[in-house]
């Protein structure tokens, strides 16, 4: 039977049967190998996930201890997700929940392209103010040395504290509450930023105005 | 549609699959001492992954939404069916295309520019219209890339080349001086 | 170990690392050479999930060597390599989740990795488990070191750092382009040229050398012999 793997030229002649229970089985195989390893997986890499998410949400609305997820159906925010509906698919925010049960602001991601590629990040919002709370870039890829000063903790940091919408101005330059610094050196890739949450703002007042009114908050 | 065009010329040349994520390196290498191979290579190369591009929407939209772990398998069966099914179609349609391209496409289905454009694709969640856009860019940047290379091999056969460059590595020096050049096209869409 | 025809055991393991290293001598898996590179601690990661693919699929071929019909081989092999990948994929994700997002569609790539593919057709489909297994540890290490050696001088000049440590001091200028997608064309150009550069010493012993240029020197004298040979004609 060793003639399947050094017949060169002289092929013997083979089966179809044989040709697909070989394909068959070596199929069969890799699927289970597969489903194992994914059912054992799965739970790491889910909690991975999530805890990457719950990070970036509690930095971004200060004095969370908690957030629960809104989704977006038919133009309106619920946190309970309607039947048959895909929350992959869907829309969201997530709103933080300090350790007395109440709301502490809105954490919405957002993205935009910047000077290599889409940045993505998520920040917190607070309707009251109007204002943000935080922000927290997910995944960018920019010039390391230049444009990737945008994830550096001390440009940061000023977000926390600024009242929408927000105004770019040159380094060092604010004077309003609204202004937010680009960065000399990172002046594209720290003005996308900027630009993506004015954008983000633009659609989700709105729709955070309409729940704001129609919850329980 | 403004997000289309950011799509497209993102894959052309701000992020170029060649010069930018590595793929497609041993097209690049073998195949790019003559202008017009290069020309065709990177038209046939263009096409599979335009194929790829709608076998990878569609297996994600129909079939993979609840299995993902299955991508890699499924994408690399499907796309190798799927290209070898299209060379049967062009071969029966169309003998003068086929000698055009044909040959290539059995190479095509290998490269890892293929497999890599159908991932890109799932993990930015491109649907068809944005899929196919990627698949046009990178298809042609792939192309544009290769015929450079091409016109700069055809200058280093004649000239002198010390012993110790010759080979891939001059190859390689070239290739970094094209991919910093086209580093300037960062930023031409902020 | 098997008496089977062929190099010993030991060779098979340093071979893959020094003579036939895959991607120096035989420029193969070139593209997670140079993209994932740009750290030491991506490099290792990616070699060492590639090493995994290997020795994996390689011990499964060639153990199925005498059951899988010639015609339908190279689909088994890609379906047996996919899985491997898809298994690295997954448990990655779950116990490095900061590098399989750096590495992101790099680490599904390993499926097209020509290297893996080549050696179960060129080895493990006629060779026994233990010879294949050897052959791939010995690629496989080729493999994640010449990463490393990628790796390593990018890390150290494109961010001053070596696994994340910084080694050059505050007042190191990081190269950045190392780090960027030309510093990886540019590194593995100037390995290739250390490659060429010792193949081009070891191929000329010491004594040929030395007649080579006994040799050169005698051709250089040539020409004044020629020209009062063509003056006596005359």
């Amino acid at each position: 039977m060793s003639g399947g793997t050094n017949a060169t030229g002289t092929a013997p002649k083979v089966s179809s049967v044989r040709l697909l229970s070989t394909m068959g089985g070596a199929g069969a195989l890799a699927g289970l190998l597969i489903v194992l390893v994914y059912q054992f997986t799965l739970p790491t890499v889910l909690a991975n996930r999530a805890a990457r998410l719950e990070t970036a949400i509690l930095q971004v609305v200060p004095g969370s201890t908690r957030y629960d997820t809104l989704y977006v159906v038919e133009g309106a925010l619920t946190a309970t997700l309607p039947p048959g509906a895909d929350a992959r698919k869907l829309d969201k925010v997530y709103l933080g929940v300090s350790e007395a049960g109440g709301a502490t602001g809105f954490a919405i991601p957002t993205s935009q392209a910047g000077f290599q590629d889409v940045i993505e990040i998520i920040f917190g919002y607070d309707p009251g103010k109007p204002g943000t709370l935080g922000l927290v870039i997910l995944s960018s890829r920019e010039t390391p040395g230049l444009g990737d000063k945008i994830e550096a903790p001390r440009w940061l940091a000023q977000f926390t504290t600024l009242t929408t919408p927000l105004t770019a101005v040159k380094a060092g330059a604010a004077q309003n509450p609204g202004d937010a610094q680009m960065i000399t050196g990172a002046t594209i890739s720290s003005r996308t930023v900027i630009a993506a949450i004015n954008k983000a703002l633009e659609r989700w007042t709105p729709i955070l105005a309409a729940y704001r009114a129609g919850g329980t908050s | 549609m403004m997000d289309l065009a950011l799509i497209f010329v993102s894959a052309l040349v701000i992020n170029n699959f060649v010069l930018a994520y590595f793929l497609g390196l041993c097209p690049f290498l073998g195949v790019s001492s003559r202008v017009d191979t290069a020309l065709r290579l990177g038209l046939a190369t263009t096409f599979v992954m335009l194929v790829a591009s709608i076998a990878a929407w569609a297996l994600n939209t129909f079939v993979l939404e609840n299995a993902p772990y299955l991508r890699v398998i499924s994408f690399i069966v499907v796309i190798a069916s799927m290209v070898q099914i299209v060379e049967l179609l062009i071969k029966k349609t169309s003998p003068t295309l086929f000698r055009e391209l044909g040959i290539y496409l059995p190479l095509i289905t290998t490269n890892c520019a293929i497999l890599g454009l159908a991932i890109f694709q799932t993990n930015r969640g491109y649907n068809f219209v944005q899929g196919f856009t990627f698949a046009v860019g990178a298809g042609l940047g792939f192309t544009m890339v290769m015929i450079l290379m091409a016109s700069l091999r055809v200058q280093t056969e004649l000239a002198r080349v010390p012993a110790l460059l010759k080979g891939p590595a001059l190859v390689f020096l070239l290739a970094a001086t094209l991919s910093m050049a086209f580093m300037g096209f960062a930023g031409l869409f902020s | 170990m098997t008496t089977a025809p062929g190099p010993a055991a030991s060779e098979l393991l340093l071979r893959g690392i020094w003579r036939e290293n895959p991607v120096l001598v035989a420029t193969l898996g070139l593209c997670p050479t140079l993209a994932v590179t740009n750290s030491i601690a991506n490099s290792l990661t990616m070699g060492i999930a590639t090493l995994c693919v290997l020795v994996c699929s390689s011990v499964l071929v060639s153990s199925a060597r005498k059951y899988v019909p010639n015609q339908v081989r190279i689909s088994t092999y890609i379906l047996i390599i996919a899985t491997f990948v898809t298994l690295a994929d997954m448990v990655l994700e779950a116990i490095v989740p900061a590098i399989h997002k750096a590495l992101g569609a790099f680490i599904a790539l390993i499926v097209v990795n020509c290297m893996i593919l080549g050696r179960q057709e060129a080895f493990a489909s006629k060779n026994t488990v233990g010879r294949s297994a050897m052959d791939a540890l010995g690629v496989g290490a080729g493999f994640t070191l010449t990463l490393l050696l990628m790796g390593a001088p990018r890390e150290l000049l494109g961010a001053g750092s070596l696994l994340g440590y910084n080694v050059m001091g505050p007042r190191f200028e990081p190269w950045v382009i190392m780090i960027l997608p030309p510093g990886g064309f540019l590194m593995i150009g100037l390995l290739l040229i250390g490659k060429n550069w010792w193949a081009l010493r070891t191929a000329q012993p010491k004594a040929e050398r030395i007649a080579a240029m006994a040799a050169a020197r005698a051709a250089a004298a040539q020409p004044a012999q020629a020209r009062t040979r063509e003056g006596a004609l005359v």
